[in-house]
């Protein structure tokens, strides 16, 4: 066969290339624009390369941060992911009992993330909230305002409270689609709940846990508003993860190339840990 | 390996059923033999699935119950049932090797190592995969699939039945009728109660010993294939066992003649007067034609040639009536007649086969398949 070379197909592309520049490639090569120079006044500005990035790879208060929200990432992704899968396999999977309860599931993730940070305030307040009153009746103290461990396990019961419902409704939409079959082969093979779990549920899940796994990693290692209006970061800096610190950094002290060069480190470090889950999960559903 | 025995058996997948066609199984009594290899054969949607996970403990019937070996097993899960059973959709452990799988059940209840391995070495051999134990089940073919599936339904040496759903759908032809034939050496060797669900008639005529057919929920014959073909008891058997089926003709019966639309036909026995909806029915391969002055009158529609022989097909008062004719008879275009064999022809009355009084022709025992 005779095959004309023809290019002008790439045309067709043009469009998508000028929304994706709108959307994301220029706006980014702003942030590169400021992280590579120092910027005093609007016309006053020097080229400084990669000072700033080495400025930020050293900083103390940057990797304390890092540190604990590293912490607190995985911690998240500790409970909520066997806690979702737990929590799904207990689902009703007919009568009405199936629709209550999705709608009782998914009701947290309705909640504005402020409006999340609002609640557990007053929730675990010492003096009239349930959660704190209740602790301190019972003998352990608990004083999140003042104990940086109350503070840090409060931030990560909120976002158990508001994140797990995500992992629920992936891992149950997954189980409902497991033919009945395997369950009645795995009957007729006498396999024990735990084996059915284990070689039936589990790999089966895998495809949903990868979303999972990802989105709520991602979520969990931005987490902004509901720490910041619970605590503001405290006591001390306990609190305070990466993006208040970059917020406080560009917005309170209007340190635009800082922030700018640090946010572009913060980008790369999600874009890693995230390709490095894709793969290790990827890999092992694989053989 | 048992009898199992089905009393009064009953279900409906309605938690209240109302009437008669809520049950997706009507009234069913019905023993099957220690050791015999069983079809049940029948339409989609007829209620052979249902059966089958009655039997091996996956449902729980509506009403009646069900005896293994005289012993009420109704109640019993599938566990304490010890019945093995091979869907018609693969099933595979995807995560484990193609060993693992076949060793599943003989794990799960525990069995010695060694015996385990023997017996994976053993069903391995039976499907082809002695090469593959060691390979992971996930990316396999649907056929390699479904022999795994097969091969983890016959693993086990003491079950009280084998059930088989339809396992050969997504196999393909000759792979077909070479576990076909394994499966019946299988039962030949060890002599399992095994029960095979197929909607593919030449599947069940070659597997059992005996055929059971199914229709609308109800078992409606019990018999072996010779038994189906010549005296089907109702007339879906009729329809359903032979290609094509039994031609079915509104009759009026009296004595041993019958009258279709105004033309008399001999049968081979005498009738009691009978009330209902009655017809007659005669297979295609007793049928023949004649330009004599005798039989039903009928419109050549189509001749089909398939080789071994030509399928006529004609119409007779606005109904399709087949004759299977030998190769290379000559069939004019213009209106011919159809004679039927008088000994072949059984009356129905409602569907359902009447013996006649008196026998006044015997069929011959050469039977034309």
């Amino acid at each position: 066969m005779n095959k004309v070379e023809n290019n002008r197909a790439w045309f067709l592309v043009l469009p998508v290339l000028l929304l994706v520049a709108f959307s994301a490639v220029i706006p980014l090569m702003t942030v590169v624009n400021y992280s590579i120079q120092d910027i005093l006044d609007p016309h006053t500005r020097f080229f400084v390369g990669d000072e700033w990035f080495r400025e930020m790879l050293r900083d103390s208060q940057l990797q304390s941060a890092l540190g604990r929200q590293l912490i607190f990432s995985f911690s998240v992704l500790a409970i909520q992911i066997p806690l979702g899968i737990a929590i799904a396999l207990c689902m009703p999977t007919r009568g009405i009992w199936v629709a209550i309860s999705l709608v009782l599931v998914a009701l947290p993730l309705l909640v504005p993330w402020n409006v999340v940070g609002t609640i557990w305030q007053l929730f675990a307040r010492g003096d009239i909230g349930l959660l704190g009153v209740t602790l301190n009746s019972i003998g352990i103290e608990y004083n999140y305002t003042r104990g940086s461990t109350a503070a840090w396990f409060t931030v990560l019961a909120m976002d158990v409270w508001h994140w797990t419902s995500l992992v629920v409704l992936l891992c149950y939409s997954g189980l409902r689609a497991i033919p009945d079959a395997y369950y009645q082969a795995a009957r007729i093979d006498g396999a024990s709940r735990i084996a059915v779990f284990r070689y039936i549920q589990l790999p089966r899940l895998a495809g949903v846990l990868t979303i999972a796994v990802l989105l709520r990693f991602m979520d969990s290692f931005m987490i902004y508003a509901e720490p910041f209006v619970l605590t503001g970061g405290g006591p001390g800096s306990s609190t305070t993860f990466l993006s208040q610190h970059l917020a406080t950094m560009a917005i309170a002290q209007f340190d635009v190339s800082r922030a700018a060069a640090f946010s572009l480190i913060y980008f790369l470090i999600i874009l890693a840990i995230s390709w490095v889950f894709y793969t290790i999960i990827t890999r092992a559903t694989k053989d | 390996m048992a009898k199992i025995t089905l009393d009064n058996l009953a279900h409906s997948y309605f938690p209240e059923p109302k009437g008669e066609e809520d049950y997706a199984l009507k009234q069913l009594d019905h023993v099957w033999n220690d050791g015999e290899a069983y079809a049940l054969l029948g339409a989609s949607g007829c209620g052979k699935s249902t059966l089958l996970n009655i039997i091996s403990g996956l449902l729980v019937p509506s009403r009646g119950r069900i005896l293994f070996n005289d012993k009420d097993v109704t109640e019993q899960d599938t566990v304490a049932r010890n019945i093995a059973q091979v869907f018609q959709f693969p099933v595979v452990y995807d995560t484990m090797t193609v060993g693992a799988n076949l060793a599943f059940p003989l794990r799960n209840r525990r069995m010695e190592p060694a015996y385990v391995a023997r017996r994976v070495q053993k069903i391995a051999s039976m499907i082809g995969m002695e090469d593959m134990l060691e390979r992971k089940a996930r990316g396999l073919t649907a056929d390699a699939k479904q022999k795994i599936s097969l091969g983890r339904g016959m693993v086990r040496e003491d079950v009280n039945a084998i059930l088989f759903d339809e396992p050969l759908t997504v196999i393909d032809p000759h792979m077909k009728w070479e576990l076909r034939t394994q499966l019946k050496a299988l039962h030949n060797e060890f002599g399992h109660t095994m029960i095979y669900v197929t909607h593919d008639q030449t599947e069940a005529l070659t597997f059992a010993d005996k055929v059971v057919v199914m229709h609308d929920g109800k078992v409606v014959q019990l018999g072996t294939p010779e038994e189906l073909f010549d005296t089907p008891e109702h007339t879906f058997v009729g329809y359903f066992i032979g290609s094509p089926g039994m031609n079915l003709i509104d009759a009026d019966v009296s004595g041993d003649k019958a009258i279709c639309a105004g033309h008399e036909v001999t049968l081979g026995g005498r009738y009691k007067p009978m009330s209902g909806r009655v017809q007659i029915g005669i297979r295609p391969e007793f049928v023949s034609i004649t330009s004599q002055d005798q039989g039903l009158p009928v419109t050549v529609k189509r001749v089909e040639d398939v080789g071994r022989h030509q399928i006529l097909r004609a119409e007779f008062e606005g109904r399709q009536i087949n004759a299977i004719l030998p190769e290379g008879l000559p069939i004019p275009a213009a209106p011919i007649r159809m004679k039927f064999a008088p000994e072949r022809i059984s009356v129905y009355v409602n569907d359902w086969r009447v013996a006649p009084d008196e026998v006044t022709a015997t069929p011959s025992k050469e039977v034309v398949l």
